[in-house]
């Protein structure tokens, strides 16, 4: 058990580290960007004197590794200062987004990951067969195309036409939690129509790459079932690469939404995001790009520690 | 054993099975024929590559992925296996002809404990509850001596050793109580000492059971113990078949004749001069893992002189082989140096000179891994030669074709091969090329046979043994395969979990008075007087219970 406990002391000091660093390449990133938010701010009615004036009011002036540090020591206290475009507090505005697309994740989440766990486990189970191509080739095909595209052909067909789904996803703090879903349902699909072949093939790959092993073949001799073989046999055996392959994907879901969300209207993180990027504000980009890296390598994170705790090799030492 | 040996239990007639491999259907057997009654046991006997396992497993109507059944009929207890439903044979597999592997560590699935491996062929059989299984388990662990019966069954794989798992699996291939199982090579993973352990609990168990087997093995010895009677194979054919008795006597064919010689190669003697001086000297080496507390080497101290070969003998983990990492630099040791030709050796590969890793070679056991399979033995052969020696060219090709021609091999038809077109021996023979091509004094051959057939096992050994009465060469020689250190060793190193327990002139450390580890090992090693086993145990429970290092 010392051994797991240290090891995740390490991969969470790590995980930290790269965080860090992280956090640094952003500021140096934004700063680098040419104009900053005085300028924005003023626009049309900036002058060289206005200009100096707000940037002394923002802060803008000071040094570059004076700023960092101002602003990764209020991160750390949780402050992640005011918004330059409205002067709202940016956690405030964060907080609501940031929900919004993790409910978006979420939900798209609970449909692809079992669908793509079952459609992999049939495709090993019926290896070469038509089913297995079939799948293979409709998953091939979802993810090499567009996300827009395949958002706007839903909206087509799927509300325009038919008016089944509503093609917006207008939501907002007091939307109910079943009309939530029904608004969210078409970019969720949508998440789901990309990022389900990923997980499927590699449950696919997984678990056709054990099925050579002897304690397999081992498995046939006691007679045991097809579906036993690859459910109780083959899968617990299989699921570091699988939880890999599905945390990497979460981790899209949550980052890498931003054309799905501008597609749909949705409030989320990703839309957020544009929209400073567009008024040039700089503290909810840093904000935002700061929140996905943190996704991103807590995700990354739980996938590592998940597939020590599935290997009973280092769960159950000698 | 004698018991209702006359029930018919399988009748195989015209066996017939074919691989696919390079696009084409090959015949891996060809037209086997035998039958076998309830309480016997057949041994199938062969090298790699006559077919036993293929015909072990098509007795149970299962075939390899890539493989069919092409050919023949396979009755068992009367159901005929070549035309049975796939449900049919599931049935059948697991609850009354079971299965024995070779590798038990490979076969157990990691995932779940031994005692649910265990439980599960019953449970899924319907044959009985998940409770009575445990039960039945506990008591049948407890029948083939598993230490702490009760529990042992709550760990998995990983946790326990080599010689315990494979007989736990033999437990395993017992849970339904089968009319038939067959054991494919299942102690050939085995120290010499365990091995005896479990050839011992499997022919109890099945005789107590009155359960028939076929007994799949390359190693006689082993077969002559456990069998009624033998079949000989070779390349998925029958030779012959008949009582165990009569076969190991007078075998009939050239082929059986040539397995049953295997055994009669001896070195030539050397003439190593007892005063010269050592050319490698071990002094009181200890070494451990870096990152680990345990000891691996302890203060290990022998000598080797020029022209003269030492066998390291010992079980798996007696350090043998971390022994040959210190020597070759690979593991600096904690304490104590290594002197070749009276000069202390840096104690790191990095820091020894190119004329300090010249010397000194190294082959190791599994040939398949040691070469890369992308490179020409061309190239692999010839990389020491400019490395080393600095040779190009003209000089360099020359070079090549002498070394191929020294380890037997045609330059013209095998220098632009990959090692992917060689069999297992010729890869071992273009190691060993490598080897030699640096010039060496001194040659650390890592269980060099181990992997190999005997036949090709021995063609390796002569080759060894002439190379170094042409080139003056030294071999140090790790196995655990005590035939083979009578065969080739002047002097013996006998390891015990890092120590060494025994050590001197062969024919000093092999004859008595013995050292009491080194009586055990020699003990262990079986004998092609099938009554062999049988005298050994009753010998040494007389002497106050059966000694394993493995319990």
């Amino acid at each position: 058990m010392n051994n797991i406990l240290r090891m995740l002391a390490q991969r969470i000091s790590l995980g930290v580290l790269t965080l860090f660093i992280v956090s640094i390449i952003i500021f140096l990133a934004v700063s680098m960007l040419p104009g900053d938010a005085a300028q924005a701010i003023l626009g049309q009615a900036a002058t060289p004197d206005t200009i100096e004036i707000l940037r002394k009011q923002l802060g803008l002036d000071l040094p570059a590794h004076t700023r960092y540090l101002t602003w990764l020591s209020s991160i750390v206290q949780g402050d992640f200062g005011t918004s330059i475009g409205n002067g709202r507090e940016i956690s405030e505005v964060i907080g609501v987004r940031f929900f919004n697309t993790i409910f978006l994740a979420a939900f798209a989440a609970c449909i692809s990951v079992p669908l793509a766990l079952v459609l992999g486990i049939l495709a090993a189970l019926y290896r070469n067969s038509y089913y297995d191509r079939t799948v293979n080739a409709l998953t091939l095909t979802s993810i090499s195309t567009p996300e827009f595209f395949v958002a706007y052909i839903l909206i087509l067909y799927v509300s325009v036409k038919t008016g089944w789904f509503p093609s917006l996803a207008n939501v907002h703090a007091d939307t109910g939690f079943f009309e939530r879903l029904e608004k969210t349902f078409l970019p969720a699909v949508t998440l789901t129509l990309v990022s389900v072949a990923y997980m499927m093939r590699m449950t696919r790959a997984a678990i056709i790459n054990l099925l050579s092993s002897s304690y397999i073949e081992m498995a046939s001799l006691k007679g045991m079932k097809r579906l036993r073989i690859i459910t109780h046999h083959a899968l617990p055996n299989a699921w570091a690469p699988i939880i890999n392959v599905i945390v990497l994907n979460l981790a899209y879901l949550i980052v890498g939404v931003v054309v799905v969300e501008v597609v749909f209207v949705y409030p989320g993180l990703g839309q957020l995001l544009v929209d400073a990027v567009q008024r040039r504000d700089m503290p909810v980009v840093q904000a935002c790009c700061l929140i996905f890296a943190a996704t991103y390598v807590s995700l990354n994170l739980i996938a590592d520690i998940l597939s020590i705790l599935t290997n009973p090799r280092l769960l159950h030492p000698k | 054993m004698n018991s209702d040996h006359n029930e018919l239990l399988l009748e195989v007639k015209g066996l017939s099975v074919e691989g696919f491999s390079e696009d084409k259907w090959h015949q891996i057997v060809n037209g086997v024929d035998f039958c076998l009654n309830r309480g016997e046991i057949l041994g199938l006997i062969g090298e790699s590559g006559a077919g036993k396992s293929t015909i072990g497993i098509a007795a149970m109507g299962f075939a390899k992925p890539g493989c069919r059944i092409n050919g023949g009929s396979i009755q068992f207890d009367g159901l005929e296996l070549t035309t049975a439903t796939a449900e049919e044979k599931r049935r059948l597999r697991g609850a009354r002809i079971a299965y024995v592997a070779q590798s038990a560590a490979a076969s157990f699935n990691p995932a779940h404990k031994l005692i649910d491996q265990f439980s599960e062929t019953v449970i899924q059989h319907g044959l009985g509850s998940r409770d009575q299984a445990y039960a039945d388990a506990k008591e049948l662990y407890s029948k083939i001596r598993m230490p702490n019966p009760d529990t042992i069954g709550f760990r998995y794989p990983h946790q326990v050793s080599g010689g315990q798992l494979q007989r736990a699996m033999t437990a395993m291939a017992l849970a339904c109580r089968p009319d038939l199982i067959i054991f494919d090579e299942p102690t050939t993973a085995l120290d010499v000492t365990t091995q005896i352990e479990v050839l011992s609990t499997i022919k109890d168990i099945v005789e107590q059971f009155n359960t028939a087997a076929i007994y799949i093995t390359h190693d006689l010895a082993v077969v002559a113990q456990m069998a009624d009677k033998i079949k000989v194979l070779r390349y998925g054919e029958s030779v012959e078949e008949s009582e165990t008795r009569s076969m190991l006597s007078d075998p009939q064919k050239d082929y059986t004749k040539s397995l049953w010689a295997v055994r009669s190669f001896r070195k030539t003697e050397q003439n190593v001069d007892a005063s010269s001086l050592p050319l490698l000297k071990v002094q009181n080496v200890t070494a451990i893992y870096p990152g680990t507390s345990k000891e691996v080497l302890t203060d290990i101290e022998f000598e080797i002189r020029p022209n003269e070969t030492v066998a390291v003998v010992g079980e798996s983990g007696s350090g043998k082989s971390t022994l040959a990492r210190v020597i070759t630099g690979l593991l600096p040791p904690r304490q104590g140096q290594i002197l070749f030709e009276d000069q202390s050796l840096p104690s790191d590969y990095r820091s020894r000179s190119p004329g300090q890793l010249q010397k000194i070679q190294m082959i190791y056991q599994m040939a398949d891994t040691a070469i890369n399979p992308h490179h020409k033995i061309r190239d692999i052969v010839g990389r020491p030669l400019t490395f080393y020696l600095g040779l190009e060219g003209q000089a360099k090709q020359k070079r090549l074709r002498k070394l191929m021609e020294m380890i037997e091999m045609d330059p013209d038809q095998y220098l632009d091969r990959l090692p992917g077109e060689l069999s297992g021996g010729q890869k071992q023979r273009i190691c060993i090329a490598r080897a030699l091509a640096a010039d060496p004094s001194f040659i650390i051959c890592d269980e060099v046979t181990s992997a190999l057939d005997q036949l090709v096992a021995e063609g390796i050994l002569r080759l060894l043994d002439r190379l170094q009465q042409e080139f003056n060469l030294a071999y140090m020689f790790i196995t655990h395969d005590l035939a083979t250190v009578n065969a080739i060793a002047d002097r013996v190193v006998v390891m015990l979990q890092g120590k060494i327990v025994d050590q001197g002139p062969k024919n000093e450390v092999f004859q008595p008075p013995y050292h009491e580890y080194t009586e055990l090992l020699l003990s262990s090693v079986p004998e092609m007087d099938p009554d062999w086993m049988d005298r050994v145990i009753a010998e040494r429970l007389a002497k106050g219970g059966l000694k394993s290092a493995d319990n």
